[in-house]
């Protein structure tokens, strides 16, 4: 039976609707395979039980002819999403013990649409990280593992860092992720598996742990282009309880999915050409470009200047929405309370939020107050959100030339955990090819391309115009189809 | 710009988050380092360029003024209230506030 | 254009208080202005609180149409620009009666403009008014402070009900022009309807900019009393502040730009004001766009709507009163001044009755029996209808003033028709020549002195056989009958 672990979402689905094997047996499987995994600490809590009770009811679907789109797809959930009686942290103290009274849109969806849930996946606390370390309940361990013999334990990326575990060790077929600077396709790049954030407003917010309001979107995580179409389409769509929802039907992704990029042109930003980049990724991007041009593709250059700019932009407007998201957890309502001896009810917000944030949450929200403090406001968040116009017209003009953009999607592989944690800019840095689409709020995706001398995986980020999806899935799909990465980590754990 | 030890305690307080003043110290150069990074975009010309107002166009919609009785509604008190660290009477609870 | 007179003495001179109101009216809608919870006032704690009102992790602001079109009404009403262009901004700050850490308000963008409005102080010449802008923004909660000795307790059901911040320009003078101008802004409101106007409530409250300069100085350093909660706390407000302030600056102090409130009960009952302590940071906001919401955009149809509903508004009426009804200025006054009586009034009309006798029935009977019962005109026993009925009853001679007095207080105790009333209890006036003759004559049979006294030149004594006929009639003869006849007997 462990082998049904080594399957991705069409399979299951498709296995399951021909009753290869039973949605039980796969749900099993995976409750099994989660509960192997704990030294990687991907999850924070397991939910053996509902995911048997979605298999149970696809089972139950199969036999009355009516499954669902997922019926029998058992997934991981970022513990970004709020799941109805179930303990959700965002990985941070602060949190500690809350259980929501509702379900996030998007979990709602999924679970309606058949999926089952493992459990609550770890990530960087309040999605503020880039592999894992700020997590208040413990690092991930990637399941990967350098090919020299050391034993290191390397980051699985961040935020959405439990995620790209948990597919890429074979613990879930998908998971959620969110994606606010890249936090779905950087750990997907450095796991080796695919994932997507949709253009900003395709999946409703509602119900999702704020971080940066203007940037935070829900996307899917999974082995292969194909399976990320199909947990997309279940994710997508209009929710008229988020104002910044789009209100258009969800195209048919994985219906329509071609590798085929005969007539695409697929553009070449030459300001991601930065220094210091690994050879290995300079090569890899060049297999790229070859791969696309092999399934049809015209390639042509085009800029974006002000590249260079997005990460400063980014690390202005992200910790301002943040410092305001995050006023909320002040110990009146929900989660944790640090009421000193004698302590007013400021000091008891002071307290509580001392206690309860992480030291890089701490430290965005005071860059986020700062640089929206009186007499700061226009100098940092004005001339930032100015900025940020720019990076969006750059692209306007670069999709005037091409379709689809392609890049690395990190400046490097996976690197060892406590590697960066020193040097808060360094880490920052790991975000200098995913943050400018996510400004734009660009769908853009990770595919795997490779791995590098190390035997770590490597990244291909496909970027493309607002609501084209396809565009990038396909493109997606075309180096998919070439790259044939089926690289898997041995199960060490 | 760069900020001192006062503004850093400024800030903590602005932000209601409860700094030592090793914590403060330790803090300083940290958001030094970084408001001096950011501070490259004063390179930038954008004389004439509007400040981003929506990431992708779209229009705000308003709803209809209904009382609801899913999600968005109210009626829930034991919900509203299940994970308070302290309610009572219906209410929740906070150290005495002298106004 | 007029100058107040109105100045504070002080030791070292007369004193100029400046006076800038910022009112908050709670906009009349069914549900909050970014969650569907109700907006009922008095339930039960926390009942009417939704996820997004108890800012739970994830949730999400949507705007409510209703609020944004009432917002656009008022600022119509008062004849401002409506900006097709607005957006909401977040001001952060952290108290237990804002669960968000943040109040989502409009700051950089509102969505009304400046406009004005007429005042017509007790006692001084009228004045206009500037109003600086009016936006939308949310309420908070509430804290009660004595149900326990060691903490407060939040309740959170006013928490994100939609407010309008109508901020005047410092363009009053004295107490009164302060209390005229939130009478005149409620009146507004209410015949807009875009707030009840409801000050015990809450519905209105005014935050209270006071400075004082001696008359043609600079503006002095202003302080801010929160949420004054009527009236007449607002005049009091200002006179207290403004002495406050006098007095420090003559002692040799400056006065501090800072946050205070009104307490009625202080100073043994005259009233103080006091420093509030609990707002510190209330100088740095950090307002920014609030990224949960896009711009605000309005089209032409939306604001085409809007201005189609907005209904004659008090000055105009006032107008109409007195140039097309005829009514006179104080009538036109007294009727317009809050809409409902307006509606009444308008009502009673529609009914069939005469403007003119109907506005002095309405001024001097109604109101007089309103006022004794303690009732609104909301609650009078006496439906338009009714009154109307009434007032035909009079124009027609079936009732004399007197008896009208008579059968209107039957109504009141009754409720019913003023028909049923005359019929049951035969209070119709009568103009039956004979039968008041017949009367006449018995009178002056019996007062032969008076007769005598009367015919000798005593026209005083008139009035005496009109009552003892009138009284000898139980009330019903037609008075004009009564006279003429009496004139013919007496005058031979
Ligand atoms: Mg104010
Ligand atoms: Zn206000």
């Amino acid at each position: 039976m462990t082998d049904l672990t080594n399957l991705g979402i069409a399979d299951i689905r498709d296995g399951v609707a021909a009753g290869t094997f039973s949605a039980r047996e796969v749900a099993s499987a995976f409750n099994a395979a989660v509960a192997k995994g704990k030294p990687l600490n991907a999850w924070l809590v397991e939910t053996p039980d509902h995911a048997l009770a979605a298999a149970d009811a696809a089972d139950a679907a199969r036999a009355s002819g009516d499954l669902k789109p997922l019926s029998g797809v058992p997934l991981g959930i970022k513990d970004l999403f709020c799941t109805k009686g179930v303990e959700t942290t965002a990985a941070s103290g602060i949190l500690k013990g809350f259980v929501p009274q509702y379900e996030s849109t998007i979990t709602s969806k999924l679970f309606g649409a058949g999926a089952g849930m493992l459990g609550k996946l770890n990530m960087d606390q309040f999605a503020m990280g880039s592999s894992n370390e700020t997590s208040a309940f413990g690092n991930v361990i990637s399941p990967w593992k350098r090919n020299d013999g050391g034993n290191a334990a390397l980051a699985p990326g961040g935020s959405s860092g439990g995620s790209s575990a948990a597919v890429s060790a074979r613990m879930a077929p998908g998971v959620t992720g969110t994606d606010t600077g890249g936090s779905i396709r950087q750990p997907a790049a450095f796991t080796g598996i695919s994932g997507i954030k949709p253009t900003y407003g395709r999946c409703s917010r509602w119900g999702v742990v704020a971080f940066a309001s203007s940037l935070d979107q829900a996307g899917p995580m999974a082995k292969d282009v194909r399976d990320c179409a199909i947990m997309l389409e279940a994710m997508s769509g209009f929710d008229p309880k988020d104002a910044t929802s789009l209100d258009l039907p969800v195209p048919a992704w994985e219906k329509r999915l071609s590798g085929d990029l005969k007539g695409k042109r697929v553009g070449i930003p030459r300001e991601y050409r930065v220094d210091n980049m690994p050879a290995e990724i300079e090569a890899l991007w060049e297999q790229g470009i070859a791969w696309a041009k092999d399934a049809g593709a015209e390639i042509v250059e085009v800029s974006l200047p002000h590249t260079k700019y997005a990460l400063p932009t980014y690390y202005i407007i992200a910790p301002a929405e943040a410092s305001s998201n995050l006023a909320r957890y002040d110990g009146v309502r929900y989660g944790l309370r640090d009421l000193p001896d004698g302590a007013n009810l400021q000091e008891m917000y002071a307290a509580t939020r001392a206690d309860g944030f992480g030291a890089e949450v701490k430290r965005r929200i005071m860059i986020g107050t700062y640089v929206l403090s009186a007499g700061f406001y226009d100098a940092y968040f004005t001339k930032a959100q100015k900025v940020r116009s720019l990076i969006v017209r750059d692209f306007e003009q670069a999709f005037e030339k091409c379709d689809v953009l392609l890049t690395p999607t990190a400046p490097s592989a996976a690197f060892g955990l406590g590697e960066k944690a020193a040097d808060p800019i360094a880490m920052y840095l790991n975000d200098v090819f995913t943050v400018p689409s996510s400004l734009a709020g660009l769908p853009a995706m990770s595919v795997p391309g490779g791995l590098d001398g190390q035997g770590l995986p490597l990244g291909l980020q496909i970027i493309g115009r607002p609501l084209d999806e396809q565009g990038v899935l396909n493109a997606g799909l075309a180096i998919e189809e070439r790259a044939g990465f089926t690289a898997r980590p041995g199960a060490w754990w | 710009m760069s900020v001192d030890l006062a503004t850093v305690r400024k800030i903590a307080g602005l932000a209601r988050i409860a700094t030592s003043d090793a914590e403060a110290e330790a803090l300083l150069p940290e958001l030094n380092n970084i408001l001096g990074w950011i501070e490259q975009l004063g390179e930038v010309n954008t004389d004439g360029v509007e400040p981003l107002a929506a990431v992708i166009p779209n229009h705000l919609r308003l709803r209809d003024d209904v009382v609801t009785h899913d999600q968005t509604g109210g009626g829930i008190r034991d919900a509203v209230l299940a994970n308070a660290p302290q309610a009572e009477h219906g209410f929740f609870a906070v150290p005495k506030v002298i106004e | 254009m007029t100058e107040s007179t109105y100045r504070i003495q002080g030791g070292t001179g007369e004193w100029e208080v400046v006076i800038g109101l910022e009112v908050h009216a709670q906009v009349t809608s069914q549900s909050k202005l970014f969650s569907g919870a109700a907006t009922a006032f008095g339930a039960e704690p926390n009942s009417q609180v939704s996820l997004i009102d108890a800012a739970m992790p994830g949730m999400l602001p949507v705007p409510n149409a209703e609020c944004i079109r009432q917002a656009v009404r008022t600022g119509m009403a008062i004849n401002a620009p409506i900006n097709r262009w607005s957006r909401f901004d977040r001001k952060n700050y952290f108290y237990a009666d804002l669960p968000q850490g943040y109040q989502i308000s409009q700051l950089y963008h509102p969505l009304v403009g400046e406009g004005s409005i007429e005042i017509e102080p007790e006692g001084a010449e009228p004045k206009t008014i500037g109003i600086e802008r009016i936006h939308v923004e949310q309420d908070a909660g509430k804290l009660m402070h004595d149900q326990h000795p060691t903490r407060s307790y939040v309740d959170l059901n006013r928490s994100g009900v939609a407010l309008m911040e109508i901020v005047s320009k410092p363009d009053m003078r004295s107490p009164a022009e302060a209390g005229a101008y939130v009478k005149k802004l409620r009146s507004i409101l209410r015949y807009v309807g875009s707030c009840d106007g409801n000050m015990e409530q809450g519905s209105m409250r005014a935050d209270v900019n006071v400075s004082v300069r001696k008359p043609g100085d600079p503006f002095g350093t202003r302080t801010e009393t929160k949420n004054v909660n009527s009236i007449r706390f607002v005049m009091a407000t200002i006179e207290i502040e403004a002495r406050r302030q006098v007095d420090l600056i003559e002692d040799g102090g400056t006065v501090v730009q800072e946050t205070r409130l009104f307490d009625p009960d202080g100073n043994g009952g005259k009233g103080v004001t006091r420093s509030m302590r609990s707002k510190e940071d209330a100088h740095d906001y950090r307002y920014f766009p609030d990224p949960d919401l896009l711009p605000l955009e309005l089209d032409e149809a939306f604001l085409e709507e809007a201005r189609a509903s907005l209904p004659e508004l008090p000055d105009a009426k006032r107008k109409r009163y007195e140039g097309d009804l005829g009514l006179t200025a104080y009538n036109a006054d007294v009727l317009t001044a809050d809409v409902e009586t307006a509606r009444w009034f308008e009502a009673m009309l529609a009914e069939g009755a005469a403007p003119k006798p109907a506005s002095n029935w309405v001024t001097s009977e109604l109101f007089g029996a309103l006022n004794r019962l303690g009732k609104d005109i909301g609650e009078s026993p006496v439906s338009p209808k009714q009154a109307a009925e009434l007032n035909k009853l009079v124009a027609d001679g079936t009732l004399s003033g007197t008896l009208a007095k008579q059968v209107f207080e039957v109504m009141l105790e009754t409720g019913d028709d003023p028909a049923k009333i005359v019929e049951e209890r035969g209070l119709r006036q009568t103009s039956d020549t004979g039968a008041i003759e017949a009367e006449i004559a018995k009178v002056m049979d019996a007062n032969p002195d008076k007769v005598a006294e009367y015919r000798g030149g005593k026209d005083k004594l008139f009035g005496f056989f009109v009552g003892q006929t009138m009284r000898a009639m139980a009330g019903k003869a037609n008075p004009a009958v009564v006279n003429e006849l009496l004139k013919k007997a007496l005058d031979v």
